[in-house]
């Protein structure tokens, strides 16, 4: 059997890449994208640990997160979808009108 | 014994008349007013009548009569009963304050007729005599204490009465704050004498003292601290050396305040505490020595002042101060029943002085200097004559009020148990200065010619319910002290054996000695009444203290009748006694400079601007300030970046895992 820390190393660089996309890149669709690399590399970690220890707990909080993640999506994609329509752009940098 | 088991009535009854008045004042006419404020002073006067005469078919051992009311506090074994007492001292002091205010009262429904604030003076007056008479009826050192500082409350509303002048807030405040240093000394002894005695009580506090040993000269013991932190109280409210200074500024009030709260009662208010702690002063001679000491030098130094006063109501002030520094004098050397005797007679003589007075200034339409006078003795006969009697009375000419009592003093100061030669020559220095200042204030007012503009001052005797209270004090200043007279021929001195149960009940235990002079004086009083009682009474009426009252009086006359350049050149001949008595000795701007100025330089400088505006309001703004920085430096991360955000978070999440981490290591 493959031991728990390769999926847990995987997981880490999964969960890495997905925050260096979410810092640098400038697309929201992209930054929506890292942010479900996130959400994955988690739930890799759950599964192996459920699946290491034999315990259901892991994988119902996959679930959980799964469920989420759709929700955020299809709320998120919407707010995405408006921004287009009324500024002409996906690009957050110039999306910044809520500030101090 | 209805009245006496009733004793509240007394007490109710003016404070009932000075909440009506108080309250619904403002909407009645004068009339109703009137009614309520005299018929309230009236009724009481009348409940102490009836109560004297219940009083006067007890046995002795009926006297004092206690009665309480109702348990006020407790805490622990601290407790202080609303009760009431009444005794021979009780007695006099329940009889001058009621007649006095209320013909105070009388007389003030003429002199105020055209004062704003009306109602609000009667609700004052009815108040302070609600007061007084608690002052005087306590049976516990706590509830004279709130009659103590009610009086001075209502001194304080009184003399501000005016409250648009300037001088006579600062009048009042002036009053209320010097008192006060009196009375903080008065508070700590109070505590200190429960303390000592576990009781705050009259009766239970003298049954403890009798059992205890007496202080002696050498010996300052408790009792001796107790005397005097209460005397100290009692400098304050009587105004002696050196927290006199209030008084004659307390003259900015109407002039029925000065007669009826800054002569006749509340300044005899120490006098009368004295007196009632008696058991204790007896035992405590430091203490004895202190009160006969700064009484005789009150009476000697405020008469000096009172010599060059040219405000009529000054001079009275002064020689009030002068007074009381003689009620001290008696009460000091341990004949407190002349200084009561003195009290009761003061209370006539000086009432009428300050009435008349206010008469004299009515009919000037307001004027108070003496220089602005002259020449009204045909002019305003009744007052003329009033004071006139009342002059006599205070100099101490034979058979006026003032004679018997300031001779009895100064007979204790000269030849009684606790004689002492230089309060006697003090005492008598000062007796003939009153008898000068005196006459000099009754010549420069009604002698001479008019020194006022006759077109503009319309000079009028005063209505009739200000000159009725005149006559009727007048005849108190001729009579009021003719119950010592048998005194003189070597007889009892009626007034003396009145008091004596309350001063003999718990007197300390004659020495050998001093039980052998006491009898060879009473020897000698009785070979005296065998001998010559005429001769006795020549012998008082030539005494010492009559001739120097004359000799004031020649002065007088000598300077303000028969050669007024006199006064002039005496005043450019001792240009410094002069200037030093007219400036009142600079102890108004001593006080300025040593206390008032570094008080008020502390309070500016460091409690207003060091503490208050600079700890307290510079911790509160400080703190506003600290936030309001704070935030607008942090309010510069809502950068509207989301990619900042973004950042933010990671190294948050980053930062709570190393976190983690390491607690985790450290485990």
């Amino acid at each position: 059997m493959v031991p728990v820390s390769y999926y847990l190393v995987l997981s880490a660089v999964l969960f890495g890449l997905g925050v260096v996309a979410f810092i640098f890149k400038r697309n929201v669709i992209t930054i929506f994208m890292s942010i479900e690399l996130m959400l994955n590399a988690v739930n890799l970690a759950f599964v192996a640990f459920a699946r290491a220890w034999h315990q259901l707990d892991g994988l119902v909080f996959v679930f959980f997160v799964i469920v989420v993640a759709a929700a955020e999506a299809a709320v998120g994609l919407a707010i995405v979808i408006t921004i287009a329509h009324n500024r002409r752009t996906l690009n957050v940098e110039e999306v910044n009108l809520l500030k101090f | 014994m209805p009245m006496l088991n009733y004793l509240w009535i007394i007490l109710a009854v003016p404070l009932a008349g000075s909440a009506l008045n108080g309250i619904f004042g403002a909407k009645w006419p004068k009339r109703t007013v009137n009614t309520i404020a005299i018929g309230s002073v009236g009724l009481s006067f009348l409940a102490v009548l009836e109560a004297i005469r219940e009083f006067w078919r007890l046995s002795p051992d009926q006297i004092p009569v206690v009665k309480n009311f109702f348990t006020w506090m407790v805490a622990g074994p601290f407790r202080v009963n609303f009760s009431l007492r009444v005794d021979q001292l009780t007695i006099v002091m329940l009889l001058v304050v009621t007649f006095v205010s209320l013909l105070v009262h009388i007389y003030s429904t003429g002199y105020m007729a055209h004062e704003g604030g009306y109602y609000r003076f009667f609700s004052y007056l009815n108040l302070f005599v609600f007061f007084m008479l608690t002052l005087v009826l306590a049976d516990n050192l706590v509830l004279m204490f709130v009659g103590w500082e009610g009086v001075g409350l209502c001194s304080y509303l009184l003399i501000g009465f005016w409250f648009l002048k300037q001088s006579a807030i600062s009048a009042g405040k002036k009053a209320f704050i010097t008192t006060r240093l009196g009375d903080m000394a008065f508070t700590v002894g109070i505590l200190l004498a429960f303390w000592t005695f576990s009781s705050v009580d009259f009766g239970t506090m003298f049954g403890k003292v009798t059992g205890m040993p007496a202080d002696t000269m050498g010996h300052a013991g408790v009792l001796t601290v107790i005397c005097i932190l209460l005397f100290v109280g009692a400098i304050g409210k009587s105004a002696q050396l050196p927290l006199y200074v209030w008084l004659p500024d307390a003259m900015e009030g109407p002039t029925p305040v000065s007669a009826l709260i800054h002569a006749a009662t509340m300044v005899t208010a120490g006098v009368y505490m004295v007196a009632r702690m008696s058991p204790l002063f007896s035992r405590a001679p430091i203490a004895m020595m202190m009160v006969a000491i700064t009484g005789a030098i009150t009476a000697f130094y405020a008469a000096t002042i009172g010599l060059v006063q040219t405000d009529i109501k000054k001079v009275l002030a002064y020689s009030t101060v002068s007074q009381l520094g003689y009620m001290f004098l008696g009460c000091g050397v341990g004949a407190y029943a002349a200084g009561i005797f003195h009290l009761m007679t003061h209370a006539f003589f000086k009432g009428l002085l300050f009435l008349a007075a206010g008469s004299v200034i009515h009919a000037m339409g307001g004027e108070q200097d003496m220089r602005g006078m002259g020449g009204l003795r045909k002019k305003i006969p009744v007052t003329y004559w009033t004071m006139f009697a009342a002059t006599l009375a205070i100099a101490g000419a034979p058979g006026f009020a003032g004679f018997f009592s300031k001779d009895e003093i100064l007979d204790a100061a000269g030849s009684g148990p606790h004689a002492n030669i230089v309060l006697w020559i003090l005492g008598l220095a000062g007796a003939g200065l009153t008898s000068f200042y005196m006459f000099r204030l009754l010549f420069l007012t009604f002698f001479g010619r008019g020194r006022y503009d006759e077109h503009k001052v319309h000079v009028h005797e005063s209505p009739r319910n200000m000159t009725v209270p005149l006559i009727l004090l007048a005849i108190l200043s001729l009579g009021g002290g003719w119950m010592a007279a048998p005194h003189l021929a070597g007889g009892v001195d009626h007034f003396e054996a009145f008091l004596h149960p309350v001063f003999s009940a718990y007197a300390p235990q004659t020495t050998g000695i001093e039980q052998q002079a006491s009898l060879a004086g009473s020897a000698g009083e009785a070979g005296g009444m065998e001998h010559n009682p005429g001769m006795e009474v020549l012998h008082a009426v030539t005494g010492p203290p009559v001739i120097v009252a004359l000799i004031g009086f020649l002065f007088a006359w000598w300077f303000y009748i028969k050669d007024r350049e006199a006064p002039r050149k005496l005043a450019k001949g001792l240009r410094g006694a002069y200037l030093l008595l007219l400036n009142k000795y600079w102890v108004d701007e001593l006080y300025q400079a040593a206390f008032i100025g570094p008080l008020l330089w502390i309070s500016r400088n460091a409690l207003w601007r060091g503490v208050d505006a600079g700890l307290i309001d510079g911790a509160v703004n400080g703190s506003a300030r600290l936030a309001r920085g704070s935030g607008g430096q942090l309010r510069k991360l809502q950068s509207g970046n989301t990619r900042s955000y973004a950042t933010w978070i990671v190294i948050g999440a980053a930062g709570f895992t190393v976190l983690l981490l390491g607690l985790w290591m450290v485990r």
